[in-house]
């Protein structure tokens, strides 16, 4: 589920608030959006590939919500890193076209 | 059959603050919902798609990667593409209906392959089109739908469908989910591109899929085929949300003592997990992938490693506990009827895409989801976008006719109470959920279930219509509940076991029930035979 809003990373693009399909976001005039119903996330990840800052983190667990730090997460390279597994972003190309299905469809 | 389910209001001049009039609705922002809006628009029609959620982000696809069943034409490849999954599908597909679908869909690749999706290369330089990965497609679509001149409409779930006197389609009201501003769409004719449903499991991009599309349909006398393929249910990380099958074929799955479960497997083996998970934990770990297995795995989907990478898991090396989640529909095969080769539906003016459709038509009784589906939805989408086109161009667009609302449980009710729509939600779900009441079942464990469906169905209808507040939650819980009745209805009916259904008193496929199940209704709900062709 979605867990941090970077309040030092978030502009208040309020992109996320469009983005998530299960409207989890509400926007904040002024400031960053919060997180108004988190039950309603399915950790579906799309916020984050979405964010142009690298400020929302999505923890895997589905069902529950679970404590984060901001701190082990930017040292841990995990703010981000979806976005950049996937190519997306100023400066970086898809990494569709390094999609190897069709080797595994080929083996499985 | 094709009656009419509700007691129709007339829409009011005051109804919706945003008035929109179109040529073509598409319901529904997914692969299929786009395609159809596309291939209207192509046609010369102005069209609108209302997406619940976000379309690019919305449904199953974008957030995951799929295969696609796309196969060349050359030599003999579609044969045994065909014949690969013909039995087990319980031979209710169609070879025409196969045909086509290989056809479209090897069309529509090349069209995604001239807008410019970054397919893979292959050493001979040729492209590889058998996949796709979901963020980057739906963000594609997104993008061409609305370079075809589309209106969309974010955040806009649909609550009812709009009929005109004769109960031709004719449009649809909604809500904007953030402002709850009231919508109305007057159209001259309406795609049904809603997914399936996957009764709010949490498996990946499925919680927008509640089935709604089916309940707006049921409401004007759309009939459904196949509701007893309907429980499909994706293997992931207990803790997580991502259903990848796929994977697990290079998976052992392991007791907690860490005994191998032998005959466990993500393919074949499922059953036994499922029936192990009745009981106790199980365990998987991906160690029958060697090194190239594992590079082509990370590269494949990136978003299948999100789970371990952050929980600090290496699922090469570690077992960790795994779940299987309801896909219900998404990946089950039942779904509106298709009346035609345009993907009418039973209703004029009313056609089905994607999900949401019976896929039966190409797979019969059981589908892994992606490959087919996918294909299905692109296919489809493009059919039943062109479709609705003609129907809107050749039954005119009569601004003068009177309008009516179709919308019932959860929108209309004479009661004074209103419905915990949590509680029925979860009510619902303790029924669909338990892998002893869906995975295997039983003739009088469906009935048991059906018992008290049915009764939740009757105070439904009794209850006081949703404020604008909980209407959107209203109709989801109601269409879970009409979904979950017509499901098991229906497998009660087929008393064999055949593709995906199982019932343990009849385990094995009888051949005089080689037929598809039709269904249908809200109050009463029926079920009745259709030939295969």
């Amino acid at each position: 589920m979605i867990e941090l809003i970077s309040a030092s990373r978030c502009t208040g693009c309020n992109i996320c608030v469009t983005a998530c399909p299960t409207n989890v976001f509400d926007a904040v005039p002024g400031g960053p959006p919060v997180v108004a119903r988190q039950g309603d996330c399915q950790t579906c990840f799309m916020c984050e590939l979405y964010c142009p800052e690298d400020a929302l983190f999505v923890a895997p667990s589905a069902d529950q919500p679970v404590q984060v730090s901001e701190e082990a997460l930017r040292q841990g390279a995990l703010l981000g890193s979806y976005r950049k597994a996937v190519g997306w972003g100023r400066g970086r190309t898809s990494t569709a076209s390094g999609d190897f299905s069709y080797h595994l469809l080929q083996r499985a | 059959m094709g009656s009419r389910d509700f007691n129709p209001t007339p829409l009011s001049n005051a109804a919706g603050a945003q008035q929109h009039d179109v040529d073509v609705l598409v319901i529904g922002g997914g692969p299929a919902g786009t395609w159809a809006a596309i291939s209207a628009a192509a046609r010369g029609a102005r069209v609108l798609l209302a997406d619940k959620g976000y379309c690019g982000t919305s449904g199953a696809t974008a957030p995951s990667g799929t295969g696609v069943w796309y196969v060349d034409p050359q030599g003999t490849r579609r044969e045994e593409a065909k014949a690969s999954r013909y039995d087990l599908g319980g031979r209710l597909a169609e070879q025409a209906w196969m045909d086509r679908v290989l056809d479209q869909t090897w069309a529509n690749m090349q069209q995604l392959a001239e807008w410019g999706y970054p397919f893979p290369v292959g050493e001979d330089g040729e492209q590889r089109r058998t996949s796709l990965q979901g963020p980057e497609y739906m963000r594609l679509m997104r993008k061409r739908a609305k370079e075809a001149g589309v209106r969309i409409l974010d955040h806009s779930p649909a609550l009812e469908l709009l009929v005109d006197e004769e109960g031709t389609v004719c449009g649809a009201t909604g809500q904007h989910r953030q402002t709850l501003e009231p919508w109305v769409v007057r159209a001259g004719a309406v795609v049904i591109a809603t997914g399936g449903c996957a009764f709010l499991s949490r498996a990946l991009g499925c919680n927008v899929l509640t089935g709604d599309g089916h309940l707006m349909a049921a409401e004007v006398g759309a009939d459904f085929s196949g509701m007893e393929f309907s429980n499909a249910y994706g293997l992931s990380a207990a803790f997580a949300s991502v259903t990848k099958s796929l994977f697990y074929q290079w998976a052992s799955f392991y007791y907690e003592d860490g005994g191998v479960i032998e005959g466990a497997g993500s393919a074949f083996g499922r059953s036994l997990i499922a029936k192990t998970l009745q009981t106790q934990r199980v365990f998987a770990r991906l160690d029958k992938a060697d090194d190239q297995i594992k590079a082509w795995m990370r590269a494949a989907q990136p978003n299948f490693f999100l789970p371990f990478d952050r929980n600090g898991l290496d699922p090469f090396t570690q077992r960790f506990p795994v779940t299987l989640r309801l896909e219900g529909t998404v990946r089950g095969t039942g779904g509106l009827r298709i009346a035609g080769q345009d993907c009418a539906t039973s209703v004029p003016g009313l056609y089905a895409a994607g999900d949401a459709a019976t896929r039966e038509l190409i797979c019969g009784a059981f589908t892994g989801g992606g490959s087919h589906n996918a294909a299905w939805a692109l296919s489809s989408g493009f059919w039943a976008g062109a479709g609705a086109a003609g129907f809107a161009r050749s039954n005119g667009h009569r601004a003068s006719r009177a309008v009516l609302r179709a919308g019932g449980a959860g929108l209309q009710g004479t009661g004074s109470e209103r419905t915990d729509n949590e509680a029925l939600i979860q009510a619902v779900q303790a029924e669909v959920f338990p892998y002893e009441r869906n995975w295997f079942r039983r003739g009088d464990v469906l009935q048991d279930s059906l018992s008290r469906l049915d009764a939740l169905w009757a105070r439904l209808r009794q209850a006081a219509p949703a404020d604008r507040q909980q209407a959107v939650r209203a109709r989801e819980a109601a269409a879970l509940l009409a979904h979950s009745r017509w499901m098991y209805r229906s497998a009660l009916a087929r008393k064999e076991t055949r593709g995906m259904h199982r019932r343990q008193e009849h385990g094995t496929a009888d051949p005089s029930q080689r037929h598809r199940l039709l269904s249908g209704g809200l109050d009463e709900i029926w079920v009745s035979r259709e030939a295969v062709a």
